[in-house]
């Protein structure tokens, strides 16, 4: 930027440039663009720590981020792999198995007998990889899609919008169950497919309705003037206005994909090898759902998942007071 | 409105069709073919294999097979289910669809219900610490995990109270010596429930015009009336099944309990929020100024302009609403159209699979279509444009 404001650059010395150079801009240009981005962030989180709620989600958040840390560490010292690996452990100095809570199973273990807080260790961490995938392509589609139709609008919108129309309508674990009878899914697969179908659904008519009050805005009208293509203007000018509420949105497509796994797994439809709604599967193929006494089978797994879906699910809300300003209590 | 519900008529059909294309070209994308299934024998030689599948029309290119299925689909021939054999597929779906149909409408009702009130009083009452247990305890339930909340439900109140049944939908013992069967019953307390509705609608547009103290008079000697109607209708001509529909709604409050605490907090956090924005509005500040009471205010006043954003979110709450169904109906072993299509993916039974699912997306069609119709009656602007 600094080399478009000189007039006839050709027309100056080496050093007459570096001279001129540094009049006009006294720290280089990435240091002030970080500045600018440290001041904001720290603005929206000031925001974002006045609603007590949003903390409270983001500390579960954190607290599960140290579990799904701390299980590598614990496997590779404390744990004797042969006993607690959560897949194919195997604890036989217990009698019967499922053995209840004791020192040595801090959860006790499952009727497989693997450790059942080994399990729930080593599946925070798969869960927390397909949240973010999901919502990784959530966010990629959804603005892609959003901005993209209102750029363009006419029949490419009508499509777009229809196809939306239909994937809101259809509930969301139905579809997912139908898939699974078609075609063999993994934890990749389910997040991918979870990414696309909440891409192209609610999320993105949500981004198209914002797209629009941008597009009308003096500065793309600017850009157009100047020259900028269409490609340039949406990916430019258009998307980063949108990565705000695309931000907020990834939020609860988390949610949405955490539980909508847990549900498949629990009903065994799934092709993975170890989730916390597979521990519940496990507990159900065994006999022991309804048998409340060995609680440590199904309580762990299933407050586990809601935890984490309510804590991601808050986070959002919070996120929403302060991306929409109308929320905010003043 | 009449050109409104024509032109919304006319989209729900277009996008039927494309539900249905997408429907087809994704189970035809399946790797492999239904003569897999079907010709799994394997002392079949690869020419007779070929006849065979030349035979069930497989052969064809792709859009000779999908128009061949539409014309099938129109004439009801959803196929024959393979764990249900030799049963067609829409005779069963035919069997379990009214159970799931009460449920879900009961449900949503409910749960829209309790949702509305709750978020309504919420919004009132800004602040403290009635705001944010709500706000937690609101978002917990909504984001429990379905099975777990419903397996506490049973323990709760079936076990250790024993206050309702354990699940299902019937007392075997009590309906050993029926004389009618379940789906007569079903039938039945649809269409009482459809009708009585349909009537209380109209009464309540009819007497819209009196004044305030003949209004509730005559409002309440109208209520009196149909609910002798329903049941001197039950008692007498329904040749005594009323006992067994009370059976039957025994059986479905602990299931639409459970589904409308886990469905309502979306309806109430996005009331709270509606309810917030409209009581910036300069008619709230008059209404204060007329001296009106408190939940005059509230109720006739914000409440009903808020109301608009809630029922266009309906519609997203209905997919919601729809899995959490599935779900419960597992739970609570209710064997509905949700059971029936987890059992068919579990066993694999694709054409059963595809019943429900067809199913499962005109009942979202249908309910689209009247949270649309109603969304148009509610706002003047929608109905004169």
């Amino acid at each position: 930027m600094a080399e478009k404001m000189d007039l006839v650059p050709s027309q100056r010395s080496p050093a007459g440039e570096a001279a001129a150079r540094s009049t006009i801009l006294q720290t280089p240009l990435w240091k002030v663009r970080l500045q600018l981005a440290w001041r904001g962030f720290k603005s929206n989180a000031a925001l974002f720590a006045e609603n007590k709620i949003g903390l409270i989600g983001l500390a579960v958040i954190v607290m599960f981020a140290l579990m799904a840390a701390a299980y590598p560490i614990l496997i590779n010292t404390v744990w004797d792999p042969n006993i607690y690996d959560p897949i194919i452990g195997y604890d036989f100095t217990q009698v019967e198995q499922p053995a209840p809570p004791s020192p040595a199973h801090l959860l006790g273990t499952d009727p497989l007998g693997r450790d059942v807080l080994s399990q729930l260790m080593y599946s925070a961490a798969s869960e927390f990889a397909l949240g973010v995938v999901a919502a990784l392509v959530t966010v990629i589609v959804a603005t892609t899609v959003g901005a993209v139709s209102a750029y363009f609008g006419g029949a490419i919108d009508t499509i777009f919008m229809r196809l939306a129309d239909i994937i809101i309508m259809m509930p969301f674990v139905t579809v997912l169950i139908v898939l699974s009878v078609l075609f063999e899914i993994r934890m990749l697969h389910l997040a991918l497919i979870i990414g696309i179908l909440a891409g192209f659904g609610g999320d993105a008519i949500v981004i198209k309705s914002q797209a629009l009050t941008i597009k009308v805005r003096a500065y793309i009208e600017a850009a157009r003037i100047a020259g900028g293509s269409d490609a340039h203007i949406i990916f430019r000018h258009i998307v980063p206005n949108l990565l705000p509420i695309s931000f907020l949105y990834m939020m609860f497509t988390v949610t949405s994909a955490i539980f909508s796994e847990a549900v498949l797994s629990f009903f065994g439809l799934l092709n993975i090898r170890m989730s916390w709604g597979l521990m519940i599967h496990t507990t159900s193929t065994a006999g022991y759902l309804l048998d409340l006494q060995k609680w440590w089978l199904i309580f762990p797994a299933s407050i586990a998942i809601t935890m984490l879906c309510a804590a991601f699910y808050l986070v959002g809300r919070a996120l929403d007071e302060v991306v929409n300003p109308r929320l905010r209590k003043r | 409105m009449r050109n409104y519900l024509i032109k919304r008529l006319a989209q729900n059909v277009l996008t039927f069709f494309l539900f249905l294309t997408i429907v087809y070209f994704v189970m035809d994308a399946q790797p492999g073919d239904f003569a897999d299934i079907y010709l799994s024998n394997p002392r079949l030689t690869a020419e007779q294999r070929q006849a065979l599948r030349a035979s069930m029309g497989l052969d064809q290119p792709v859009y000779v097979r999908y128009v061949l299925w539409l014309r099938d689909f129109f004439q009801g021939d959803l196929g024959i289910s393979f764990s249900n054999y030799p049963r067609p597929v829409l005779d069963v779906i035919a069997e379990r669809a009214p159970r799931t149909l009460t449920l879900f409408l009961t449900s949503t009702l409910v749960s829209f219900y309790l949702g509305f009130s709750a978020g309504k009083v919420l919004a009132w009452r800004r602040g403290g610490l009635l705001e944010y247990v709500a706000t937690v305890g609101g978002v917990t339930l909504y984001t429990v995990f379905t099975p777990w909340f419903g397996l506490m439900m049973i323990w709760i109140f079936a076990y250790s109270l024993r206050l309702f049944p354990l699940g299902k939908f019937v007392d075997p013992v009590l309906w050993q010596s029926a004389p009618v069967d379940a789906n007569y019953v079903f039938v039945r307390m649809l269409l009482t429930a459809l009708i009585s509705s349909v009537l209380l609608f109209i009464w309540l547009l009819a007497t819209q015009k009196l004044d305030p103290i003949t209004k509730r008079r005559t409002r309440w000697i109208g209520y009196i009336v149909l609910l002798a109607g329903i049941v001197g209708y039950w008692a007498f001509f329904t040749s005594g099944a009323a006992i067994y529909a009370l059976d039957i709604l025994r059986h479905l409050i602990l299931p639409v309990m459970t589904l409308a605490l886990i469905s309502f907090a979306g309806t109430m956090l996005l009331t709270r929020n509606s309810m917030l924005e409209t009581l910036r509005e300069d008619y709230i500040l008059t209404a204060h100024a007329k001296g009106l009471p408190e939940k005059v205010v509230r109720d006739r006043h914000a409440a009903r302009n808020a109301m608009l954003p809630v029922v266009t979110s309906l519609v997203f709450a209905l997919a919601f609403a729809l899995d959490g169904g599935v779900i419960t109906e597992t739970i609570f072993s209710w064997p509905g159209m949700g059971l029936t299509l987890l059992n068919a993916a579990q066993l694999e039974d694709i054409p059963m699979v595809i019943g429900g699912l067809v199913f499962t997306g005109t009942l979202a069609l249908t309910a689209h279509l009247a949270a649309d119709i109603l969304y148009a009656y509610l706002d003047p602007r929608i109905r004169y444009s």
